[in-house]
């Protein structure tokens, strides 16, 4: 009770209240433009956020991060394009629901879910958050190069189809973040003679090159899609009694948010994933879903919305982001000197859960926004999209170039913009690169330390905590190793089957001519000639 | 010709893959080659602790997987569709030329002018005509300017030309414009 009450002190400020309002408002806003979401958002404004107490930057962070996939459903459900990434699946049925009139009931049902989930995980944080406080003193360097390690690894294996190249992607971040001057020698990496590099590539030049800019040109290069939507009537109210029909596949849904986020790599998607096929497959009409399923789409927005308060969690509690949002938010308090990880989890317990209860109250207030506001959010759907690429231009200009009034950083986030272009014409991942340069720096400085009292490789993971780690690294890799195995046998069996020429005798012949020439095999074939014999062959 | 099982299965879009790999391992390849000039190895110093450590496995891995990748993709031969993908990534540096003209002009004219000049010459140069667009691209430019450097102060210096206005005028648009 103690704790709860430090906490809501801590919030009990005006500057903290604008904050909760900019960042509920502001990422509702955001998630419901298609083409925006709140990476670029984030990114944009996480330089403004520096001159920010801690706790006010990273509620406005949280709140857009927290709130987007509210606004993102709008569009995902009105006119079948995600606003975020994380609402592609509430496409899935909550366009067939728009496609037969039933658009409020969509909207309401998502917003009943999306607030369920966010709720569901804040609270079972904050219940959690003492049991916390305990386990992360566990973690000493070698604990915290071992998760960083794994969730470097989760995140590749997590890009199926395209591991390799996230893979080479997150090494490309590694090796990013060791350019410039290395702290302990001082000695020059990769800046060859160039002073701009000797302070390194900075992870927000990156950040606003990649997520912003990059968009921008997307959006600038594409063309401008003309949209119908009807006018909303009635009110939004009925989705809470239907989610109350539903309560199983809404609390297994949150827990599966809650657990997926705490796992540093994993994320919303398989969160979603889980939950979605968990819904279908108990589900007393599993032919519903993808038509409209009122259970698809509870299972959908609330697993999305209950990850953001469990990804706090490693970052929180080890210092260590699972995805490119809480890497940026990692910035945050590195530029106020609060160093995430088990320190702050025993001395600053009031201001982790101020986080948590700033996140709990957001929820209140979009939920709140939402069932009065839905019909005048509907018109920012409209905005073209070459106009909304001018407005992201305009505003990464304020990202970058406020960092330190550098032209170089202007000209580097430009070419990572190029890059990041380029990434996205080819739907290859982007945010290996960042977890690569923020985890590839967290490596490095914990191995440094951790090896300090290693005599023997063993002793690297002699400690329980290490041991686990250890083992789930392994586990993983060989979880992926049997998958790629198995998506290669099935590949080579569907090969053989859609083979359009035939093997015909001489081919199977010509294949095990040195078997045949052998001693051997003479002798088989004459065998196999006496029982046999040709028709050609005279008798 | 129809489709072989590999490129069906391929994530993504398969036009200029090839090019993006083969680029992304020789620029890899090049920085890997630069690695005993770049970086330091040095005596009685631990392992762990070379400054040589973290680049090497940062270029080896990116030599390496991307090697593997490019063996990996369903199509190794360019083909026409590979050159033209390649033509639009080419397509932003007009975009990013603009941006810098904007970085450029800012310490000059003023972050106000410099942002209104910015949005009405790329909503012009965007193909849109309509008052409506120029009213919402100047009015998007005023908000973004009061909000960042008015409202949240953010470190953006002032143009070069506030130097020519009295000196109360200047202090004032120089504080938050």
């Amino acid at each position: 009770m103690d704790l709860l009450l430090a906490a809501f002190e801590v919030l009990a400020r005006w500057d903290v209240v604008i904050a909760l309002l900019v960042g509920s408002v502001g990422g509702v806003l955001i998630g419901a433009i298609p083409g925006v979401g709140p990476a670029v958002a984030i990114a944009i404004l996480l330089p403004a956020t520096f001159s920010m107490d801690p706790i006010v930057g990273l509620t406005v962070l949280l709140g857009i991060y927290g709130s987007s996939m509210y606004g993102g459903a709008i569009p995902a459900i009105l006119i079948n394009t995600p606003g975020t990434a994380v609402n592609a699946l509430t496409t899935y049925d909550g366009y067939p629901m728009t496609a037969r009139g039933e658009a409020r009931r969509a909207l309401s049902l998502a917003y009943s879910a999306s607030f369920f989930g966010g709720v569901f995980s804040v609270i079972c944080l904050i219940l959690f958050a003492p049991v916390l406080a305990k386990v992360a003193p566990l973690f000493g360097s070698r604990e915290i190069f071992l998760a960083a390690l794994l969730g470097l690894i989760l995140v590749v294996v997590a890009h199926r189809g395209q591991a390799l190249i996230a893979a080479a992607l997150a090494c490309f971040g590694i090796f990013l973040n060791s350019v410039g001057l290395e702290p302990v020698k001082y000695t020059k990496r990769y800046t060859f003679d160039q002073s701009f590099l000797s302070s390194g590539v900075d992870l927000i030049v990156v950040v606003l090159g990649l997520f912003a800019l990059s968009q921008a040109f997307v959006l600038l290069q594409g063309e401008d899609e003309k949209l119908r939507i009807n006018k909303l009537r009635g009110g939004l109210f009925q989705g809470l009694r239907e989610l109350g029909r539903h309560p199983r596949v809404a609390s297994v849904s949150a827990s599966f948010g809650v657990v997926m986020g705490m796992i540093p790599g994993v994320g919303e998607f398989t969160a979603q994933f889980l939950s979605y096929t968990y819904a279908q497959r108990t589900s007393k009409r599993p032919e519903d879903f993808g038509r409209g399923s009122s259970e698809g789409l509870i299972a959908a927005e609330t697993a999305n919305n209950a990850v953001p308060a469990a990804a706090m969690v490693p970052l929180l509690a080890l210092g260590i982001p699972g995805e490119a949002l809480t890497a940026m938010m990692l910035s945050v308090f590195y530029v106020h000197n609060v160093v995430p990880g088990p320190q702050l989890f025993q001395n600053q317990m009031d201001f982790v859960v101020a986080l948590y209860l700033a996140l709990l109250i957001l929820n209140v207030m979009v939920l709140v926004f939402l069932l009065f506001a839905t019909n005048s959010l509907i018109k920012v759907v409209k905005i073209p999209n070459r106009f909304l690429g001018v407005c992201i231009l305009a505003l990464s200009f304020v990202g970058v170039y406020s960092l330190r009034n550098s032209v170089t950083d202007c000209i580097l986030a430009a070419v990572f913009g190029l890059f990041g272009f380029i990434l996205k014409r080819l739907s290859l991942p982007i945010v290996p690169i960042i977890l690569g340069m923020v985890l590839g720096g967290i490596m490095e400085v914990k191995l440094r330390a951790g090896m300090a009292r290693v005599k023997e490789p063993f002793d690297f993971i002699d400690r329980p905590v290490a041991m686990i780690i250890f083992l789930m690294i392994i586990v993983v890799l060989i979880i992926h190793t049997r998958q790629v195995l198995r998506d290669r046998a099935v590949l080579k069996e569907k090969k053989w089957s859609a083979k359009h020429t035939s093997t015909n005798f001489a081919q199977h012949l010509s294949r095990r001519k040195n078997y045949l020439s052998t001693e051997r095999g003479k002798k088989v074939r004459d065998k196999h000639l006496k029982y046999s014999p040709r028709s050609t062959e005279r008798r | 010709m129809a489709d072989t099982e590999e490129e069906r299965r391929f994530v993504g879009p398969r036009r200029g893959q090839i090019v993006f790999a083969l680029l992304f391992l020789g620029v890899s390849l090049f920085l890997l080659s630069q690695i005993g000039e770049q970086t330091k190895w040095m005596n009685k110093v631990k392992f762990a602790a070379q400054p040589r450590l973290w680049p090497a496995i940062g270029l080896g891995g990116m030599v390496l997987f991307s090697a593997l990748h490019l063996w990996k993709l369903p199509r190794k031969r360019m083909v026409r569709d590979d050159w033209q993908e390649a033509k639009i990534w080419l397509v932003p540096l007009e975009f990013a030329l603009w941006f810098l003209i904007y970085v450029w002009m800012t310490p000059i004219i003023g972050y106000l002018l410099s942002t209104i000049l910015f949005t009405q010459v790329l909503v012009f140069r965007m193909g849109y005509r309509k008052r409506s667009y120029k009213i919402a691209g100047l009015g998007f430019a005023i908000c973004v300017v009061v909000i960042f450097k008015s409202f949240l102060q953010v470190k953006i210096p002032g143009g070069a030309i506030y130097e020519y206005l009295p000196a109360a005028l200047r202090n004032f648009l120089i504080l938050n414009f």
